[in-house]
């Protein structure tokens, strides 16, 4: 098999995208946004129940290809607890990661286990399948709340 | 330059030469180019057309009185006669030059029908077509009210004609109808449909977008009232494209824009129109595009395209025949009359992650909707993935395909 093919598709990423966490809708929720991807029918929804500035509870729903998918939910995995700042912290850094140069090193202690999708900088038309769920959890977060789209 | 003649077999390796980009390779593995429904490649004597064209010929047309213009306006014409001939058009004044499919089925929905529609009418369009013949109707409907129906498909993505008949009321003002569909394949059955249209008095446009390039076609023979393709999709320049319309209609129908070339004389109290076919070419056009596609158009004819239809049905079958020993592949549009489209899902694969790994190994697919949303919809799945086959493909390529499928299905286990 390709070697960058092994390397996007790690192990961690097929699993949460076989069984993926948080992968629910929620009825509660004080605030939800929409993602879409035109071009390819990604399309998800995230569900966000916040405690003053911390992100008390977080889940998702829709449907996508692995990568948007299995991105959706580590992101939910990764953000439940952390505050509102924190959240947008941690995207600049996976942002970071995701659109660096082929080759170019990252910083893996500040993204943890989001480091499993270091492969995707290596196809550029997929960073945006990575980023869909990240902006539309911002969109959400953000107190205007309007449908994303990554065109 | 005539190779039907003497050639019996289909010589796919020596047809191959004449496209160079055929021979580039992507990722250190020859490239496996099977996207072809979305665009073809070109053969050298397009390619040679338009550089010699800029390098050597360069004028604008219809103005000139010097020799350059002169022999640019001269190829300009013979293009659109080799159109018409292609076409099998009663006359060249029938054939308008436009950017292509999209714009020639715009100027149908704004020229005719937003002149001779009106509130209340309906138009009658299909589950597969492309958002191209469906936009722009529904962008008519807002503007003057007429409303749109959709003629259903069966599970093999099939038009069932019994509920084409049974919508195809007194209310019909005019048919909007996909002659192969890009994202099934399927092949309609336009002349029967066009003369059930006509039984009523209903016109037809027909969008032969994905037809051109893979079967003969005459519109005489279709009858059809109004019919579209694009260049691109016929080994031709991108940028180009034709829309054939037959003169009664074309000469009670309104400009599509206005400017140079479509008048015939200006002042500010009154305008007189030019004659047909330039009404309806407002501005310079793209007249290497057009040079460009008359020398596809030679391309293709000098193959045959009754010889193109035999080998890539040929093709079509052998795909069909091993993509379905994939396991758990599921093609979507299985139709008795296809051309060679083979659209698919694969277990749980999602078809943009296919995409992806077949580009690591040099082929070219499209994954997505195809600008066909609700065929999408009609087959209750998110994407498909479209291998779409051209006379220069090969059985091997088709071999390759498959087998970086079955590394897909080994990445989702
Ligand atoms: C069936 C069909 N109609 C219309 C179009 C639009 O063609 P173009 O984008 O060249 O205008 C396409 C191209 O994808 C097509 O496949």
């Amino acid at each position: 098999m390709n070697e960058d093919i092994r390397e996007l598709y790690q192990q961690m990423i097929m699993d949460h995208n076989k069984n993926p966490r948080n992968f629910h809708a929620m009825a509660d929720a004080d605030r939800t946004a929409e993602g879409y991807n035109p071009l390819c029918g990604d399309h998800f929804k995230v569900y966000v129940k916040m405690e003053g500035e911390i992100i008390k509870d977080i889940s998702f729903d829709g449907s996508g290809c692995a990568i948007s998918k299995s991105s959706a939910s580590m992101m939910t995995a990764a953000l439940k607890g952390k505050t509102r700042a924190e959240a947008k912290a941690l995207f600049e850094e996976v942002h970071k990661m995701l659109s660096r140069g082929i080759g170019e090193p990252f910083d893996a202690a500040k993204v943890g286990k989001l480091a499993t999708f270091c492969g995707v900088c290596e196809f550029p038309s997929r960073v945006k399948c990575a980023t869909l769920p990240w902006h539309t959890l911002l969109e959400g977060l953000d107190p205007t709340g309007k449908q994303v789209t990554t065109e | 330059m005539d190779r039907s003649a003497d050639a019996k077999i289909f010589d796919v390796e020596q047809i191959r030469k004449d496209f160079p980009i055929l021979r580039e390779q992507v990722y250190g593995k020859p490239l496996t180019y099977l996207d072809n429904a979305a665009t073809t490649q070109k053969p050298l004597a397009v390619i040679d057309t338009l550089t010699q064209y800029y390098s050597k010929e360069n004028a604008n047309i219809h103005r000139g009185i010097f020799c350059l213009s002169e022999q640019a306006t001269k190829r300009y014409k013979s293009a659109r006669h080799k159109v018409q001939e292609f076409l099998g058009a009663a006359s060249d004044k029938e054939i308008i030059f436009v950017r292509g499919t999209t714009e020639a089925l715009n100027l149908v929905a704004q020229c005719y029908g937003r002149t001779f529609l009106k509130a209340g009418d309906e138009v009658l369009i299909t589950h597969m077509e492309h958002h191209s013949n469906i936009v722009p109707w529904q962008m008519l409907s807002e503007e003057i009210g007429i409303k749109l129906k959709v003629v259903p498909i069966n599970d093999q993505g099939e038009l069932i004609l019994e509920e084409l008949k049974k919508l195809l009321t007194d209310n019909v003002k005019f048919v909007a109808v996909v002659h192969i569909s890009n994202a099934l394949g399927t092949i309609n059955p336009v002349k029967e449909i066009i003369r059930l249209a006509h039984a009523k008095g209903i016109p037809v446009v027909v969008d032969g977008a994905q037809a051109v390039a893979h079967t003969p076609v005459n519109v005489r023979d279709l009858d059809c009232d109004f019919y579209a393709f694009s260049g691109h999709k016929l080994l031709g320049p991108t940028g180009i494209g034709v829309l054939y319309g037959k003169k009664e209609f074309l000469e009670k129908m309104p400009p599509y824009q206005g400017g140079g070339d479509m008048i015939r004389s200006v002042t500010f109290e009154e305008t007189t129109y030019n004659d047909l076919p330039y009404k309806f070419e407002a501005g310079t056009p793209h007249i290497a595009g057009v040079i460009g596609l008359g020398v596809a158009i030679d391309y293709i004819s000098s193959i045959g395209l009754g010889r193109i239809e035999a080998y890539e049905q040929e093709l079509l079958n052998y795909g069909t025949e091993k993509l379905l020993q994939v396991p758990g592949l599921r093609l979507i549009g299985t139709a008795k009359h296809k051309s060679a489209i083979l659209s698919f899902v694969l277990g749980e694969a999602h078809a943009h992650d296919i995409g992806t790994i077949l580009d690591r190994q040099g082929i070219a697919i499209r994954a997505g909707h195809h600008c066909a949303m609700p065929v999408m919809q009609r087959f209750n799945v998110p994407a498909t993935t479209r291998a779409s086959l051209a006379f220069y493909n090969t059985r091997e390529e088709i071999d390759r395909l498959v087998a970086a499928l079955h590394e897909v299905t080994e990445v989702f286990q």
